[in-house]
Order: C-alpha cells, then structure tokens, then sequence
C-alpha cells in the first residue's frame, strides 16, 4: 500500500527511528495543524470529523465528531477546557497505541492540535501508561521540540489560538482507561469511575468541559484535515471508514500489528499478515479485539473486522486486536487468566465488581485445577446473567470482564464438563 | 543502609513542591510526586508518604489512599532491580507460567519476594502491550520479549552479578 493508503504508520519504522519536527514537516506534517488553524473555524474542524465518521478507536467506537459536538462553544480563551489523549493502553492482548506512541508522538501531538482547536481546549493532556518508559521519554521530546519550534504555547501560527501539553504518567490500574476514571486519576484521588451526567465534555477534568480520545482516533485527525472526508470514507472496505490497526497474537507464526483498511476480513489478518497459524496448532477460537470482547468460534473467522459485523457475530470489535485460542491451549485456563485480570483490575467501588469477579476467578481455579463441582457452573452461569449486562455495576469492567465469560461457557462446554468430570485439566500433561 | 527514614532531601522536596505548584491543585501531583520519591529510593517508606502528603496539603491517609491504589508504587522496600513478568493473556498461551516458575527456581523466590541479596524483586504485571513478542518483561525499565526460560534466567543471572 502507498503511504496514502496506511496514513498513520507512514512514518513509522524509519530507520532513524521517530521523526523529529523538520523531518516531520518534510514528509507532509504539520499541514493540516496549519489549515486547521488559519483557514478553518473550529466549527468547520468539527464538521469535516463528524463528515469522515470517525469513530473512537478505544474500544468503544463512539463518533468522534458527535463526541466533541456536545462541548460548549466558548473559545479557549474565555473558558478553560481540556483535550485529554487516553494513552492508558492497559487492554490485555492490544499493543497499538504503543507503536504510535514510540514511533511517530509528533503524529499524536499534531491531532491533538486539530482536535484542541476544534473544541477550543487550551490545554492537552496524555494520560500514559507507566510501564510505557520508552513512550515517556519520546513523548517528552517531541512537546519539547514542538513547543521550541512554535507548534506549542501561545498564539500558534498568529492565530490567536494557544495550546499546551503535558505528559501524566499512571501509577497503572486498567480501570483509568475507562474516561470518567482517568479524570478522577488525573484529579490526584483514587482512579473511581464517576456517575454520568454530567457527562465530560460538560463537566469533565476539574468540572472543566473535557474531551478524551484515543490515541489511535487522534493520530487520524491530521489525514483527515489533509486529505479529507471522501477521501478517509474511500479507505474503508465497509461501512467504517479509514484504516485500523490491527493485531494478532497467541499462536501464529508471525504475530505483530498491521495498518489495514477498516473492515479487513479476520482470516487475511491471520493468514496473510500473521502467517497463519503454527505448525501443529489449530484455531479453535478468538478474542476478537481485547480481553473484554466475547469468543467467537474458529468458524466465524471470514468475519470483516469492522463494528457492526463483530457485533452481529456476537462480540465487539474493540480495540481491534485478536488473541487466538489454539487447540492446544485449555480454554478453561483462558478464561481463568483472564478473570484474574479483571478481578484484579475491579476498582472496588461497588459490591457486584469487587465480590462478584474474585468469585468468578476461583470458580474456574477450581474447575482448571480440578477440584470443581458440577454446581459451578451454574454460579458462572449466574455471574455472567447478572455482571453481564449495563448497568448492574457501576460502570462497564464487570460486563466487560463477562463479554469472554459468558461466551466461553456456551463455546466450551464440553471442555468445562471434563474438566469437573476427570478432576483435571485434560489438556494438561500428567507428568 | 536504612535510607528509609532520613528526610527528603531539600533539592526533591522542592521538585515536587513544584510539580505541585504546576497542577491544578497540588493533590493532582500524588501519583507523580510519590513515582518522583519512588525513583530515588526505591520504594515510599511511611516517613516518606508522610512528607510527600504534607507537601501536597494531603493527610497521609489521603495520599496513602492513593499509593496503594496503583500497581506501580511500592509500598515496601524492593530489590535493587525489579522484574515485572507478563501475567495476562497472551503470554499466558505463550508459555509464561514456564518463564515464571524457572525464575522463581533460579532466584529462590516467589512472585512478591525479594532475593535475600537484596539484588531483584520478581512481580507479577498486567499486559505490557508487547503482546506480539509474547512471553515479554519488564525489567527496571526495559522491555523484553520472546521469552523462554532459558534467556529469562540468563537476564536474571546478569541481574544479580551486576553492582547496581
């Protein structure tokens, strides 16, 4: 594919390693920051997301033109706001936005630009993950390289418009991902989602008007300036428009991240970018996007990996990158990895969350080590009918965390019903 | 080498007099500030919460409220490296209960512990997003992938012969 047609990795893998401002600048940077700003109102910036439908790359798939519509319209200078890049990548199996972030930050700091300008933020914030050392420190450069050339600070370009940003490293908890949570880490207490409304944009960081957007959804608002709304539609193979990065990972013999055009079917992810799988293992089933999207079957591999059709087949595209369960792996053992993360992970805010998952966690301990009873899985059962849906929990860890639950009960019966009949893992050598 | 209770030093009480400064309202310099403490002696002592918290107008409870929220701030002492090994689902598939067990033999310790020598801490941590170089590692503040038992214990090894 031309650089045109993979916009956001373009500049990424150089062998020079990210580029700096003026390399940046040569390879098409900079342009669209420029037009946004001197011949664009933020109203126009806003029409032409909303025109390109652009929907939030985190997880969630929300519009990000309708996202930033519900900000108030007072420009920065009267009224303080904030533009907030989710850069929590905590999603376990996803490895996207760190490629971004490592391979070209200037690309996040131009979209951010964009996207401050349109909603008149004055102030940018990435919320990162910690464990993300090298993204620190290249973040941390290219602001300081940014802010000395004059694409940061006050009065950008002579348009009267001024834009700041600084890095806040997590102390780490998957839970700042969710919006309303980042905003309380951001706040200096403990990371608690917060009930809506106030929804962020009207009440958001410090009860300032706040956008937060994924890293991946900001790095598109530079091409879509450029080149365009028709142009970002055209890139898509379905109704989704624009590219994605996808990924694969689990037992594959190449597995990695790929910019490919929105609604790339499932089986070229694997067996054309990842290689299909390796010898002597067979798909039996995938995570479609994340460790909160639900199982679906080997059989369902010819799904096209844009949102509507992962959600007809039963799961969520979320974050875009599959974790492959092979024939060899116990989907049992799976499932308990995975419910060890979330009962880890639940702030422990509200009661279902907090009992229900560590409860879930050693249901399936049992089952995978052998001691479970076939009541069991009916109290599975029952966490999955009573997490499961929104609304139940304060926020969306615990249906989340009951998306591959859920899923995995119905796909893996029989692996659950010999497991609880033999008193052990069947996939398990007896050594 | 009880560094634990002795202040501050003033040069660091001022960088985080400053982070606070910068912020909003100071108690939005916590994490930062209690990472910037971290940094220099390892882990947040409670003489030390106790100072950070007053520096940021907190109760230490407060403070100590959000210390313990995190994965990332200890709240008790650390080897002079840390080993943070993969525990989510990908490197799960790939093998990292092999990986773990092998570094646990070799340095004689589980998941939490300390080597007697003081010289790592092996933990347990959530997906580091190198999914596709599955087993990965973090240690101190490198990442490493395409783990198998062997290179982990090499790397493990190299550790503990190393002066810090």
């Amino acid at each position: 594919m031309s650089p045109s047609e993979r916009p956001l990795t373009a500049m990424i893998g150089l062998p020079d390693g990210p580029p700096d401002c003026a390399a940046y600048g040569r390879a098409g940077g900079w342009q669209a920051a420029r037009r946004a700003l001197r011949d664009m109102t933020p109203e126009a910036v806003i029409d032409l997301v909303t025109a390109s439908k652009l929907r939030g790359r985190g997880g969630a798939g929300f519009g990000t033109g309708q996202k930033w519509s519900f900000v108030p319209r007072d420009p920065a200078t009267t009224r303080r706001k904030y533009l907030i890049a989710n850069a929590d990548e905590m999603e376990p199996g996803t490895f996207k936005d760190r490629l971004l972030l490592e391979g070209n930050p200037l690309q996040l700091i131009e979209g951010m630009i964009v996207a401050g300008y349109a909603i008149q933020a004055g102030h940018g914030v990435i919320f990162l993950r910690g464990e993300y050392h090298l993204a620190l420190e290249r973040l941390n450069h290219a602001i300081a390289e940014a802010r000395e050339v004059g694409w940061l600070g006050e009065n950008i370009l002579g348009s009267g418009f001024g834009f700041e940003i600084h890095v806040h490293a997590s102390g780490g908890r998957y839970i700042c991902g969710e919006e309303t949570a980042l905003l309380t880490a951001l706040e200096g207490r403990r990371a608690q989602p917060r009930s809506k409304p106030p929804f962020p944009q009207v009440g958001g960081l410090w009860g300032a008007p706040s956008v937060v957007n994924n890293v991946e959804t900001l790095c598109n608002l530079p091409h879509i300036v450029t080149n365009g709304a028709a142009w970002f539609l055209s890139l898509g193979l379905g109704p989704d428009s624009g590219t994605k990065i996808y990924g694969v990972s689990g037992r594959v013999r190449r597995p990695g991240a790929w910019e490919l055009p929105m609604g790339t079917p499932l089986r070229e992810i694997i067996e054309h970018h990842a290689g299909g799988m390796r010898d002597g293992y067979r798909l039996r089933a995938f995570l479609p996007g994340g460790a909160s999207t639900a199982f679906l079957d080997a059989g369902q591999i010819d799904v096209t990996m844009d949102y509507g059709t992962v959600e007809k087949a039963g799961s969520r595209l979320g974050t875009g990158l599959a974790i492959l369960l092979d024939d060899r792996t116990c989907p049992v053992g799976m499932l308990h990895n995975l419910e060890h993360f979330f009962a880890q992970e639940s702030c422990g805010w509200c009661t279902p969350c907090r009992d229900g998952l560590p409860w879930v966690e050693r249901l399936l301990g049992a089952i995978e080590s052998g001691t479970g009873e076939p009541e069991d899985l009916d109290r599975l059962h029952d966490h999955a009918r009573m997490l499961g849906p929104m609304g139940r929990t304060f926020c969306a860890h615990a249906p989340g965390a009951m998306a591959p639950l859920a899923s995995g009960l119905k796909l893996f019966r029989e692996d659950f019903d010999a497991h609880i009949h033999q008193q052990r893992c069947p996939l398990r050598e007896t050594a | 080498m009880s560094t634990a209770d002795t202040p501050l030093p003033a040069e660091l009480r001022a960088r985080i007099a400053d982070l606070a400064r910068a912020e909003h309202r100071p108690r939005a310099a916590s994490v930062s500030a209690l990472t910037m403490v971290q940094e220099r002696f390892g882990w947040v002592s409670d003489a030390h919460l106790a100072e950070t918290a007053s520096l940021l107008g907190m109760s230490p409870a407060d403070l100590d409220g959000i210390a313990t929220y995190f994965n990332l701030i200890f709240r008790r002492p650390v080897g002079r490296h840390v080993i943070m090994l993969c525990d989510s689902v990908s490197c799960w598939i790939m093998g990292r209960d092999t990986v773990c067990a092998r570094l646990q033999a070799r340095l004689g310790i589980r998941p939490g512990e300390t080597t007697p020598d003081g010289a790592v801490t092996l933990l347990p941590i959530v997906c580091l997003g190198h999914c596709d170089h599955a087993p990965a590692m973090l240690v101190d503040r490198t990442l490493h992938g395409d783990l198998d038992a062997e290179t982990a214990e090499r790397l493990a090894d190299g550790l503990r012969g190393a002066a810090s």
